[in-house]
């Protein structure tokens, strides 16, 4: 460590340790993760956003584990609570997932077709 | 980096290693890499979250909740439920003690959304072993903007204007202290850091070393800078194993990255800490036995002055801070005094962290604002006193301190008010007593604290304490005498006028203000030969009420000395000489009719 600017590059390198403990995340992901979530393939799709999110090296973004939403027949259920909306979305598989964090969480275009209501 | 999605911190402080979150967090480690969660969820060691009669205790982000008194078990519990089913484990839960209402997260909780936390910003948040953990938090911060930016006038007159007052007990404006120690004329100074915190009931100091080591060394070197030192000290107790090892961890870290050594920040400055080991003695927490005892001779004060700020650790001018109070210094600088100085009250500005201990709900370690009532304190974070019992007295500022009575809940807890109602602010210790104290025998554990902790070295201190508590033994065997409590006073005010030091000087504290305060009890055991509160045991005695004894004999039977005479279906009899008062019977009695007097 030998001049101020190094701190601050290492800080904003750790910064993503703790930030998790800090308050509201911007963007938080709930995957559905009851017995039926995981049954439909929940831990998949749980896995490749949690890739996703960390490939894309997006920040401020949590990914959640909930009990059974009670819609066990959409499992795997996700819902995106992201740029002031929330969004649930029905029969997400891993491949879904991805596209998911990109097309939603990052460039904030909700993919209406998954879009589950009532 | 690996992104984790849960962080679950394990609560790691001395309280909670003592109850057993070691075996916890590594059954709970176990579990999560059995079910293949390990690179989806951090487990990471904290120091203390501050709520000690519930540990082991574990936080699990990003939700925040709070599960308490955790096994092993419990934990694998959690891994299956929570962290891999996302279904919180609701009977781990915490309880409000006094609406039985579940709580499920930190946030939620009065005890830890009624704070304002300032010096224990990062305990209990980070892991006190990572460096760049605290880094993430602006750890280093301020001594990067202070040795590249500002002038050493600017830090001193930014401590001033903070209006910081010291923490271990005097609170003495510590921006003078640095001024008066920069102002003295010699090539080689020093920084001390005092750690030997030594009041019973008192652990904000060593929660705070073992919580976020990092913020006192960054703040003794900013002292350091700001006095002309390059060379400080940290007297830690040899009782505190765990502060000293994560101190020494944290100061290894803070060399290799370079932010203390030769030429910090390439400002040409240059700092090192070295930790000085106390073997323990009280004396040494006061400041000039502590110079002796880091200095190799033995722990006894010396008249002052000459103060530390002008001649100190080996003659030379030495700062000698608290830990809590070094623990303020990196947020003054990096939010500014004017922001500090806006929390608290007229004189005592800031926070004060409180070790709460004794009748109380929630034991443990609260930062509240200065100027808190002492019922806020105790009713509102603290969940009350348990059982429903009233709440008698507490007891501020340790064995130099004195005790707040009911008449006092809505007393301001600053320096100044405090002292006025006869008790001080000290380190910050706070013994809360219920109904069932006994005021003669908290001022007998007191006195016999300080007579045991007394170096020796000067009279007053030596042996009026021995003298006062042999009256104060007297009294609580029941052999207490017409003008005893005279003899008290002139006694205390004998010693606390001609002591050496601030230990002797305050030693009569506790029994002049319970004196003061709860007189009548004194005169109880003189004169009546009672004990009030029903705890001095000579004092003690247990009858039998006829009107509800039925003859049952179950307390003949379980009398361990046989002292309980009588027959079946008639009045039983307890035997003073025999009875051992050991309490027993009235335990045991189903109905109700032994009773003690």
């Amino acid at each position: 460590m030998k001049t101020v600017d190094e701190l601050r590059k290492l800080r904003e390198q750790v910064r993503d340790m703790t930030k998790l403990r800090e308050g509201e995340q911007e963007v938080r992901i709930v995957v559905a993760m009851g017995t039926c979530g995981i049954a439909a393939g929940a831990r998949e799709t749980l896995n490749a956003m949690m890739q996703e999110v960390a490939a894309r090296g997006l920040t401020g973004v949590s990914v959640t584990p909930v009990g059974c939403m009670g819609l066990c027949e959409r499992e795997p259920l996700v819902e995106v609570n992201a740029h002031g909306g929330r969004t649930l979305y029905a029969h997400v598989n891993a491949e879904k997932a991805r596209r998911i964090v990109c097309e939603h969480v990052e460039a904030g275009r909700v993919i209406e077709a998954w879009v589950t209501r009532n | 980096m690996n992104l984790f999605r849960s962080h679950v911190l394990v609560c790691a402080g001395a309280g909670c290693v003592s109850s057993g979150c070691l075996s916890t967090e590594a059954a709970l480690i176990d579990e999560i890499a059995q079910l293949g969660l390990d690179r989806e969820i951090k487990v990471i060691e904290t120091g203390c979250i501050g709520t000690c009669d519930l540990g082991p205790v574990l936080v699990v982000y990003p939700e925040g909740i709070f599960y308490r008194n955790v096994t092993p078990t419990d934990a694998k519990e959690i891994a299956h439920e929570h962290l891999l089913k996302g279904r919180i484990v609701q009977r781990l839960l915490y309880r409000d003690p006094l609406t039985s209402q579940i709580v499920q997260t930190y946030g939620e909780m009065e005890f830890f959304n009624r704070q304002l936390r300032v010096a224990l910003r990062n305990t209990g948040v980070i892991n006190p072993e990572a460096i760049e953990e605290y880094i993430a938090r602006d750890g280093y911060e301020a001594l990067a903007r202070v040795l590249t930016a500002w002038s050493r006038e600017e830090v001193i007159a930014t401590i001033k204007a903070s209006e910081l007052r010291g923490r271990g007990g005097a609170g003495f404006p510590t921006g003078l202290k640095w001024q008066f120690t920069a102002q003295a004329h010699s090539p080689v100074k020093y920084v001390v850091c005092n750690a030997d915190e030594g009041d019973p009931g008192a652990f904000m100091d060593r929660s705070i070393l073992e919580g976020d080591p990092h913020t006192v060394i960054e703040a003794m070197a900013i002292a350091g800078y700001a006095v002309g030192a390059s060379q400080g000290y940290v007297y830690v107790r040899a009782e505190y194993p765990l502060a000293v090892k994560r101190l020494q961890h944290a100061i290894n870290q803070a060399r290799d990255y370079g932010f203390i050594g030769d030429n910090i920040f390439g400002t040409g400055f240059r700092f090192d800490l070295e930790i000085r080991v106390g073997a323990g003695a009280f004396v040494c927490g006061e400041e000039t036995a502590l110079i002796a005892s880091i200095e190799g001779k033995r722990g006894e004060p010396r008249p002052r002055p000459p103060y530390p700020a002008t001649k100190g650790l080996w003659g030379q001018p030495t700062l000698i801070n608290n830990v809590e109070t070094f623990a303020n210094i990196c947020p003054i600088i990096l939010h500014g005094a004017q922001w500090y100085a806006r929390i608290g009250t007229e004189k005592s500005k800031g926070t004060k962290v409180f070790a709460v201990a004794g009748n109380i709900n929630n034991t443990g370690l609260v930062e509240v604002p200065m100027g808190i009532t002492l019922r806020q304190l105790v009713f509102d974070v603290c969940g009350g006193i348990p059982g429903g019992k009233e709440f008698k007295a507490a007891q501020t500022g340790g064995p130099s301190g004195g005790c707040l009575t009911k008449e006092h809940l809505e007393i301001s807890m600053e320096y100044e008010s405090l002292l006025q109602a006869g008790s001080m602010m000290g380190s910050g210790g706070l013994i809360v007593m219920d109904e069932d104290a006994c005021m003669v025998d908290m001022a007998r554990f007191f006195l016999d604290f300080t007579r045991d902790e007394s170096c020796g070295k000067c009279t007053p201190c030596r042996i009026g304490t021995k003298r006062m508590l042999e009256i104060l033994d007297r009294i609580t065997a029941g052999e207490g005498r017409e003008g005893d409590i005279d003899a008290l006073l002139v006694l205390a005010e004998n010693i606390k006028s001609t002591s050496l030091c601030g230990l002797g000087q305050s030693a009569p504290n506790p029994v002049l203000s319970m004196l003061k305060q709860f007189r009548a009890e004194y005169e109880a055991h003189i004169y009546a030969q009672r004990c009030p509160a029903g705890v001095c045991q000579a004092l003690l005695n247990f009858n039998i009420v006829p009107e509800k004894c039925r003859g049952c004999g179950l307390c003949a039977r379980v009398c361990p000395t046989a002292a309980i005479k009588g027959k079946p279906k008639e009045l039983y009899r307890i035997e003073r000489q025999k009875c051992v008062k050991c309490g027993v019977c009235l335990e045991k009695c189903p109905f109700g009719a032994i009773v003690r007097a």
